[in-house]
């Protein structure tokens, strides 16, 4: 069995010595306000290669941010070598540079009243530690069970990686906190081979608790199965189809969302979504959450880069959009606060649709399902969408076959209006959505 | 004479000693040491965003042994610290005996300056050249709503230590500037973003008030996206323009032929040594040796002087890109492609200015050629799948061609490809070779670095276009 016993991260009071260092001789040398992020995490890595060790990494990093004012002027800096001596350069430096910098009116540290209080126990830390051995058992495991099947013949390589990190964020309007977070991730990446075509696809799972990721058999089995679906793949004749969205694919509609509905892009007017608060942007069935504090999520934190507590934001209710993603700067631009999104999203989803996925790809005679895209084809400016995509064509909801060299492309305003979701929600990752039927996508092939 | 552990409390002596002992039964490895200062000055919406300066320093300790990579890095450079990773990178070897080959060939060449870009202009110039461009892109047309422009420069002091004491070093200089324009009309809003880049200093871009070209570029590519309409979808003739569209060649062949991928025998150019990849006439080199270009590197981060390397001649596949590990494993050697992001990353084999070399057509033959298609000028990003060998890249400048003639932009659109394919169905190589303006970054595994790419104008026969109009 693993053994308890940290990765020997750093603790807080050695971070919490290096943030008042640097507050106070920020201080010392004229700033009116400063912030100040030190961290630490330390991560082991083990590669294999079938079913053999390919490499084992060991990767400490420690470092600060630090960010003064003075007045409305604003300079950061940062830096992973920190002796004393070149801490007070570095702040020197910083101040310097503050001084130059001319006054931008939005400028300042938050809202006192924002900052996070309060107890820390959503069981973001598991101190479990596997040693190599362990790790490397643990996804050889998975290439075994991939490899069982004659049609997988190599793979791309697949690891385990145990990730310990701790930090303290500190300003000098007195907030002074951080936690120890903890993630494990298992990843198998296999090549299959038939009749001269060769595929790969993955499996990948992370988890904050050891204990929650995926079995490694469950994983080789995955991996394989996705890789042989894709086997001999057909090219097919441009059309417009319904397409299904796997899980995988159907969450990055959300990031794409989330990016457009920033504060910073709000305020900019650089998003298709300026000017859409309070209309209607989805079907009346959707739902979009973004929830802070889901025990043991992988999205979950207890404030966000400026120490400000997390919302829960209803971002869309009844398909109407109802508030955008605030950090403090931009939300002064828009005479909006904080709602604690200085670093993005947290756990972000759609809620749970109503139709079983079985029935979503018998919606139509012939549903194409996408299950990998490729390319960073959204212009969240526009909302065009275009990008390379591969998949299974289904007819009268059996599998038909595999198909690839094909690009999708529509535009989010429409795309958006068109989705129904699936009722097969789980929580993967940070962002997460049920797959997706969306009618009527342009789709490129021969 | 080690210059990062001169001031050190680990010396030379010392690491000398600690490397040695844990090399002796490997095959290879060495300890990377890495100080990186750079700066990044955002302008954004008429006001200086961020003004961010920031210091790196570390050691990346490596052992190899057959096919097994262990390694081991710290931000903190000390004999304690060193020690931990020796032990480290000892249990993970444990049981594995190598002959360590101490040679590698020193070298005197330079294709880069040693300047500082960090510190050879005051911040308050690099501010105040900001706020002119700001200034003067939106004077360009009242139909300017945003300007972004940012410099990042970036001087990169690395030093290798060998087992047995050989010490190689290099000193890089880099620097990006880029400008992004967003134009609005008639409701509608495009941009445009152009930037140039490259190994040397910043006075290079900005003398003579160079910056108005880039601004002036950024413009007109809004502008002419403002008058686009929807791209086509399917299979059809496609016309390159010469410089940056070479990301096709990045993404189509040049990852594929990366040492790693072949010597996995998971890229499908795995075992197309020696035969016909591509058209007649189709020429690609990998060259880490061009004057001042954003990819070009003294020696790679293994301590191999750069070279350059020839991929495909004539259309037959010579050679694959090599970093020492694969090279030992694949019996050949390394073509000092063996690069890293940083002291944080282990070395893969990757690329460096990757250039198609010149034909004997010109960019009006191959429009006048093409009954129904398009021209693509200028690309975002790209993406390959080595296994399987499908690429895309984003066009964010492209026209129709209809009937020889080039007609109205087309809005920006996917195009995706078959990497083995895609080369043999180049129809005509132009003669215009140009570099891309120096912004490429290349990612892999998490890793970005520095690129360059090249080529002529190309066409090619049928890719397909991911346009919305069927």
């Amino acid at each position: 069995m693993e053994h308890k016993s940290s990765l020997m991260i750093k603790e807080d009071g050695y971070l919490k010595n290096l943030a008042d260092i640097c507050l106070t001789k920020s201080k010392e040398l004229g700033s009116s306000d400063a912030s100040v992020l030190v961290m630490n995490s330390v991560s082991e890595n083990v590669n294999i290669r079938n079913r053999k060790i390919d490499g084992s990494e060991r990767s400490d990093n420690l470092g600060l941010t630090l960010t003064t004012y003075i007045g409305k002027k604003k300079a950061s800096i940062s830096s992973s070598n920190l002796k004393e001596k070149n801490i007070n350069t570095l702040v020197k430096r910083c101040i310097d540079a503050t001084k130059v910098t001319p006054e931008d009116e939005f400028n300042s540290l938050p809202d006192k009243d924002l900052h996070f209080k309060g107890a820390k126990d959503l069981k973001l830390f598991d101190e479990t530690h596997l040693d190599n051995e362990k790790k490397i058992n643990f996804i050889k495991a998975a290439e075994e069970k991939a490899f069982s099947n004659e049609k997988i013949v190599n793979t791309n390589g697949s690891a385990f990686s145990e990730t310990k990190s701790n930090f303290i964020l500190a300003n000098s309007n007195g907030f002074m906190d951080g936690y120890k977070t903890s993630q494990f991730t298992a990843y198998c990446e296999v090549v299959s081979k038939s009749n001269g075509s060769m595929e790969r696809d993955y499996e990948y799972t992370s988890k904050r608790y050891y204990d929650d990721l995926l079995k490694p058999e469950q994983i080789g089995s995955n991996a394989a199965k996705k890789a042989i679906d894709k086997l001999n793949p057909k090219k097919i004749k441009s059309d417009k189809f319904d397409i299904v969205f796997d899980k995988r694919i159907s969450k990055n509609f959300l990031s794409n969302f989330a990016s457009s509905i920033s504060s910073s892009a709000i305020a900019k007017g650089t998003t298709f979504l300026k000017d859409k608060l309070n209309k209607k942007i989805f079907d009346n069935s959707i739902n979009i959450i973004d929830k802070g504090n889901i025990i043991k999520g992988n999205g979950s934190r207890y404030f966000d880069s400026e120490g400000i507590r997390i919302k829960e934001l209803e971002l869309v209710k009844d398909g109407t959009l109802m508030d955008y993603l605030i950090d403090t700067y931009n939300g002064r631009k828009i005479n909006r606060q904080s709602n604690g999104r200085s670093s993005g999203t947290t756990n972000l989803y759609f809620e749970n649709g109503k139709v079983p996925f079985e029935d979503l790809i018998k919606s139509g005679k012939k549903i194409l399902f996408i299950n990998e895209t490729i390319g960073r084809g959204a212009n969240i400016i526009t909302g065009d969408y275009s990008v390379g995509a591969s998949g299974m064509m289904i007819e009268n909801g059996e599998l038909a076959y595999p198909v690839s060299e094909i690009t999708i492309a529509g535009n989010f305003n429409e795309m958006f209006k068109n989705i129904t979701l699936a009722n097969d929600l789980e929580f993967n990752y940070s962002t997460n959505s049920p797959s997706m039927l969306i009618t009527g996508i342009t789709v490129g092939g021969k | 004479m080690s210059k990062f552990l001169k001031n050190s409390e680990l010396t030379f002596e010392k690491a000398k000693q600690i490397v040695d002992d844990t090399l002796q039964s490997c095959d290879d490895g060495e300890l990377y040491l890495e100080d990186t200062k750079s700066e990044t000055i955002i302008l954004d919406d008429n006001k200086i965003k961020s003004s961010d300066y920031s210091t790196d320093l570390g050691y990346g300790f490596r052992a190899v042994t057959g096919d097994v990579v262990a390694y081991s890095h710290s931000n903190e450079i000390s004999d304690k610290s060193l020690k931990n990773s020796s032990q480290n990178l000892k249990s993970s070897l444990k049981g594995k005996r190598g002959t360590y080959n101490t040679e590698i060939k020193n070298t005197n060449q330079k294709f880069y300056n040693d300047i500082d870009p960090v510190e050879e202009k005051s911040l308050k110039s690099k501010i105040d050249i900001l706020n002119d461009i700001n200034n003067y892109a939106r004077s360009l047309d009242s139909s300017v709503k945003q300007v972004t422009a940012n410099f990042l420069g970036e001087k990169k002091n690395i030093e290798i230590l060998r087992s047995g004491g050989q010490l190689l070093n290099d000193e890089r200089p880099l620097v990006r500037f880029n400008v992004s324009v967003m134009v609005e009309k008639n409701g509608r809003k495009e941009t445009g973003v152009y930037g140039v880049g490259g190994r040397q200093s910043y006075d290079v871009y900005l003398k003579n008030q160079n910056w108005k070209k880039v601004c002036d570029e950024a413009f007109r590519i809004a502008t002419t996206n403002l008058d686009s309409k929807p791209s086509p979808a399917g299979e059809m003739k496609v016309v390159l323009g010469p410089g940056w569209p070479a990301i096709l060649i990045h993404e189509a062949v040049g990852h594929g032929l990366e040492g790693d991928f072949n010597r996995k025998k998971t890229s499908v150019f795995h075992d197309l040594v020696g035969k016909k990849v591509a058209s007649e006439g189709v020429t690609i080199i990998d060259d880490g040796t061009l004057d001042n270009r954003r990819g070009s590197l003294n020696i790679d981060d293994e301590g191999t002087p750069t070279e350059k390397t020839v991929l495909i001649e004539n259309g037959i596949l010579k050679n694959f890109m090599q970093d020492r590990l694969n090279a030992r494993l694949m019996n050949t050697k390394s073509t000092g492609n063996g690069r890293r992001e940083s002291y944080k990353h282990i070395v893969m084999p990757r690329m460096r200015n990757t250039i198609m070399l010149n034909g004997n057509n010109t960019q009006e033959e191959m429009i006048k050629s093409v009954d129904k298609g398009i021209f693509a000028v200028s690309f975002g990003g790209g993406q390959v799948d080595i296994t399987s060998g499908k690429f895309v890249f984003n066009c964010t400048e492209a026209y129709e061609i209809i009937n020889g003639k080039i007609g109205s932009p087309l809005k920006g659109a996917t195009l995706i490809g078959d990497g083995p394919s895609s080369l043999k169905e180049v129809l005509m190589v132009g003669n215009d070779m140009m570099l891309d303006p120096g912004i490429g970054t290349c990612g892999k595994a998490g890793q970005g670095v520095p690129v360059g790419v090249g080529q002529p104008s190309l066409l090619i026969d049928k890719m397909t276009i991911g346009g919305t109009q069927i």
